[in-house]
């Protein structure tokens, strides 16, 4: 669903002054890196923990919206949830395969998630505790990723990019079926717009989180910029996803939690009140509210998974071997 | 022991009259499910009508530090190409 500021990594690099030079020249002129050329250390571990915090954003965010697939209250709303959850079990499958091609194993980044090593996008650490909640995550959660994500179409990383480009032409669905459910609700019983008002009021800090922690206070961000991993930085987006919603909050007749949220003629665009980052890093950290059950859930698919994928191996090389006693 | 399901290289079709394109990998047992798996990730919209999964481990691919010696001498070959022939415009589209 979702790409975050990248949390932790850590651009450094060795390599000799020349060859970084020469690697430099070829990103200038927007030359994409394929998985075997030559590429500075800095620059594939990057990468690696990059797509990797991105596909584990995408299965762990399978969690929430599964949670509420047996109480949709239409054929409608239960098929569209279904398809959308299935798309980011889609996404994050491409997005292993996009990492495993710079040399580190399915296997490992696995392992990594389930021992709380690697990150995922803290936004889903909280909880769905109403239907609402399916038509605000489509609306502002994957309309943030869309955000993210639509650049990274153009990351100098072509596994990564092509990855990308098939998961943003998924992403517009998603964030469609969410916003007409908010429209249903909005436009619906007195209840049911309360319902999806609080549902909004809970979602959005959150959601505008997910750019990341502003630019002066991201160090990783000017080396990924250099490399062109990034395009645009955490404010950047984060500015454009709000220039972008507040028009939709108004044609629902929904308000954004915010009263410093106000339109700043000068810019151009929506200046916005004071985000709670010590809440964000609490949650990056792993204490959200859902952080133990989603890895407890993780963890319970993974180890309840373990015989099929060993009768799977043991009934291929069973076959692998009555094909070559016939030969 | 820890055993690792092998890793495919899927292509696919996306209609008739067009070649087989790489879309990305996947990793299955054997070939019978790694045609399910690549029609479960690669085909949820109609992307094609025609898939094929080869073992990443099958592939063999050039070198790129080589790609100069393998791919620069065409660029010098100037006279493979149409434009290096003139042909006088009385004569027509050639
Ligand atoms: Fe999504
Ligand atoms: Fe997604």
């Amino acid at each position: 669903m979702y790409s975050q500021g990248l949390i932790g990594a850590d651009g450094r690099t060795t390599e000799s002054e020349e060859f970084l030079a020469r690697f430099q020249a070829r990103i200038d002129a927007e030359e994409k890196i394929e998985p075997n050329d030559a590429m500075p250390e800095g620059y594939r571990r990057t990468l690696v923990r990059q797509i990797g915090q991105h596909a584990h954003s995408e299965i762990v965010g399978m969690l929430p919206e599964g949670n509420w697939i047996t109480r949709a209250p239409s054929l409608r709303r239960k098929a569209a949830l279904l398809a959308k959850v299935q798309d980011e079990g889609g996404h994050g499958l491409y997005l292993y395969c996009a990492a495993e091609t710079l040399g580190v194993s399915r296997e490992e980044m696995t392992e990594e998630l389930l021992s709380g090593k690697a990150k995922y996008s803290s936004i889903f650490n909280y909880p769905t505790l109403s239907w609402a909640d399916m038509g605000i995550i489509g609306w502002l959660v994957d309309g943030a990723a869309i955000m993210n994500q639509i650049p990274l179409c153009r990351c100098s990383y072509g596994p990564y990019a092509r990855a990308m480009i098939r998961v943003c032409k998924e992403e517009s669905f998603h964030q469609r079926q969410g916003y007409e459910l908010c429209m249903s609700l909005a436009f619906g019983t007195p209840e049911q717009k309360a319902m999806v008002q609080d549902a909004l009021n809970r979602w959005w800090w959150p959601s505008i989180m997910m750019f990341g922690p502003h630019d002066a206070d991201s160090q990783n961000s000017d080396q990924s910029m250099a490399w062109k991993i990034k395009r645009f930085s955490n404010d950047e987006l984060r500015q454009k996803f709000i220039d972008a919603t507040v028009p939709q909050a108004e044609y629902l007749g929904l308000t954004l939690p915010d009263p410093d949220l106000k339109w700043n003629e000068a810019k151009g665009g929506y200046d916005h009140g004071p985000i709670d980052w010590s809440e964000f890093w609490r949650v990056v950290k792993g204490q959200g509210p859902m952080a133990r059950d989603r890895i407890k859930a993780r963890k319970k698919a993974w180890d309840e998974g373990a015989w099929v994928r060993e009768a799977a191996l043991a009934h291929a090389e069973k076959r692998q071997a009555r094909k070559m006693a016939a030969e | 022991m820890v055993q690792t399901t092998p890793l495919w290289e899927v292509f696919i079709r996306p209609r008739n009259g067009l070649a087989h394109k790489h879309a990305g990998s996947i990793h299955a047992a054997d070939e019978v499910l790694a045609l399910q798996a690549a029609r479960d990730v690669y085909t949820r919209r109609g992307e094609g009508t025609s898939i094929w999964v080869v073992r990443s481990a099958d592939i063999v691919a050039s070198d790129p530090d080589q790609a100069a010696e393998n791919f620069e001498p065409t660029a010098d070959k100037i006279y493979r190409h149409p434009t290096f022939y003139d042909i006088p415009d009385d004569v027509g589209h050639m």
